[in-house]
């Protein structure tokens, strides 16, 4: 990665106009040719230093459902249930965290009904008793990463 | 006058979309040949949805951790009701603060009833971040918590918005 995969990030971060040629105002702001501004977004999504490129629809205006859940995992079980989780695609995130919750992780389902089935089947297949925490005010979500 | 997409055309626009924006020079084109439709009517409907707000951006999602923003940190606190909003505001307002959230408590299991996140290269960094945040802040006083990542099992891009984090969270 070089310094214009940096600026190529930083800019891209901002979002891509709503225009038939969104690539050629990105490339004459960087300063270099379109075809190049592809190519390295290309490079850095299989690279996988991006994971995704694209609008991200809000599930909750289109009627799906998020939540941030925890479980207390035994730690001789923690591999075993950290797969099961992750094997569900309803799981987006599951992070490890220095707590008694020792595991973190988000859902993102199609609607309120999947993730109740959801977190139903977490609790079936873990034995555990999951912590469920959906947001119930946002006051601040700005993912920027300068990098 | 653009005519706009039909009801399927929208669901197979945003199927289409769940993959990701086409990496070409005419993206637009690209989905309305997908779609059965004219490109005027896909940007059409994406400026349409951008103004009713689902989705904020064409924009990407960082493997942060894959670019050194290993120090994940989920600030939790324990905020009387009468005050989480302005709470909330402020630190959602306050640098650094990447997801600020309302979660419900679940006594007597977990107290806490805000989140935000704090993502930076070094753990020591963001320790000492949170702790000149809380000062400023004056919340010192309020029991809270920092839990900081130490494996990220999965970390989808996601189809959709977060979270992240909550990726964070939202994740």
């Amino acid at each position: 990665m070089d310094e214009r995969d940096r600026q190529l990030i930083n800019r891209l971060q901002h979002g891509l106009p709503l225009v038939r040629q969104p690539w050629q105002s990105v490339a004459q702001e960087l300063g270099c040719a379109p075809g190049e501004v592809l190519d390295r977004l290309h490079a850095l999504l299989e690279d996988g230093v991006l994971t995704r490129f694209g609008p991200m629809f809000d599930i909750e205006r289109v009627g799906g459902a998020f939540t941030l859940a925890a479980l207390t995992v035994p730690e001789a079980r923690f591999d075993a249930v950290a797969e099961q989780l992750n094997a569900l695609p309803q799981v987006a995130h599951n992070y490890r965290r220095e707590h008694a919750w020792n595991m973190w992780f988000v859902l993102a389902c199609a609607s309120p009904e999947e993730l109740d089935a959801t977190l139903s089947r977490i609790e079936t297949l873990s034995g555990l008793t999951v912590l469920n925490l959906p947001k119930e005010h946002t006051y601040h979500v700005g993912l920027h990463f300068p990098v | 006058m653009i005519a706009p997409l039909t009801q399927e055309q929208m669901l197979d626009l945003r199927q289409c979309l769940e993959r990701g924006l086409p990496r070409v020079s005419r993206p637009y084109d690209a989905l309305a040949e997908q779609i059965g439709a004219h490109h005027d009517q896909v940007l059409q409907q994406m400026q349409h949805w951008h103004e009713q707000g689902l989705f904020r951006r064409v924009g990407l999602v960082l493997n942060h951790r894959a670019l050194g923003f290993v120090a994940n940190a989920m600030l939790v606190l324990d905020v009387p009701d009468a005050l989480v909003d302005n709470v909330g505001q402020r630190l959602g307002r306050a640098p650094g603060v990447n997801l600020c959230y309302q979660r419900p408590r679940r006594l007597p299991q977990w107290r806490y009833n805000l989140f935000c996140m704090v993502h930076g290269r070094e753990r020591a960094v963001v320790e000492a971040h949170i702790e000149t945040l809380l000062a400023e802040h004056l919340l010192n006083d309020l029991p809270h918590q920092v839990l900081f990542s130490t494996h990220a099992f999965k970390q989808c891009g996601g189809r959709f918005a977060p979270p992240p984090s909550q990726v964070w969270a939202h994740g």
